[in-house]
């Protein structure tokens, strides 16, 4: 037990917990503001996958540099998605996702 | 238990305790917060695995840009941010079914994953330098320079984009319910109210549920 955080194996287990509650959040929640939280979830969850085999091997430092941009593009992400529920409120005066039916009719 | 123990177990128990609050809470803003606790946990975790930098990207871009916005838009939206009354049945049992065999499947792959026959190895020492700033700017800067300037340019796009699709058009005070739904979406103030439009009363939020099915 004296080992806790030196094995990538132990960052996989964590991130692969954290990535399954971000799913599970996704699917079971009907708030579009939660939805996108737990998307930034599951990218955090990658994010740390990545930098945990990055640690494992050491030669270069492209994991880290793969987070990095997965980083800004979750920022992106993030700000559409947000602008996004926005226009989703003006429309339909409400944040629940299935609200959004308009192509169903 | 050395502190490296200590510290891995505190980050990471942080990590999954506010994945939880974000999913479980009924309220967005605690949702909020719990993404910050996460996101605090795992930028630990960044320190402990030599990832200065990232970690100290993640609590700038994290918490301080992407928790700031959540937060700015559920306070813009009031209390219509929080979660509305569950109308349709179906609808709930597809989510929580969905949610429940999802989880269903992750125990399955841990569980695989725990009868394979894997030899752990301690991670090495790391080389002086490694995730340092200078390593990763190194990078950036030479053989990942294109890759670095697409991402600026795919973030001017999104800052535009998000400014283009959020904006209401001030202007345009009354706009008639029979508008286009798209003209709605896309040139509407982002009140109803704001519109001269009363905003659907609980009763007849439930006659469109009931009939729209």
């Amino acid at each position: 037990m004296s080992s806790l955080g030196y094995f990538v194996e132990q960052y996989v287990l964590l991130a692969g917990a954290l990535f399954t509650l971000g799913c599970v959040g996704f699917l079971v929640r009907r708030n579009v503001l939660v939805q996108l939280m737990s998307i930034e979830l599951m990218l955090n969850a990658v994010n740390l996958m990545l930098v945990a085999f990055n640690r494992q091997h050491t030669a270069d430092l492209n994991g880290q540099v793969f987070a990095f941009f997965i980083i800004a593009v979750a920022a992106a992400e993030v700000a559409v998605g947000l602008a996004i529920v926005l226009a989703f409120y003006r429309l339909k005066s409400s944040v629940q996702s299935d609200e959004a039916d308009q192509l169903r009719h | 238990m050395t502190v490296g123990n200590v510290f891995f177990v505190v980050a990471s128990v942080v990590a999954l305790f506010g994945a939880f609050m974000t999913i479980a809470s009924r309220s967005p803003i605690r949702s909020a917060v719990g993404l910050l606790i996460t996101i605090v946990g795992i930028a630990a975790l960044f320190l402990m695995l030599n990832a200065q930098f990232l970690a100290a990207i993640q609590l700038i871009v994290y918490a301080g840009a992407v928790v700031v916005l959540f937060v700015f838009v559920i306070m813009l939206l009031g209390p219509d941010a929080g979660d509305g009354e569950g109308t349709v049945v179906r609808a709930r049992v597809a989510r929580y079914g969905a949610g429940a065999f999802f989880l269903l499947l992750s125990f399955g792959a841990a569980h695989l994953v725990s009868r394979a026959d894997l030899s752990p190895t301690r991670f090495k020492i790391a080389p002086a330098g490694h995730g340092s700033v200078e390593g990763i700017g190194t990078l950036l800067f030479g053989s990942d320079v294109i890759p670095f300037e697409l991402a600026t340019a795919l973030l001017i796009v999104a800052v535009v984009g998000a400014i283009a699709v959020a904006r209401g058009k001030p202007h345009v005070r009354h706009q008639s319910k029979s508008a286009s739904p798209t003209a709605r979406m896309f040139n509407g103030p982002l009140m109803a109210r704001d519109a001269q439009r009363p905003l659907p009363t609980k009763a007849e939020r439930a006659a469109k549920a009931a009939g729209g099915v």
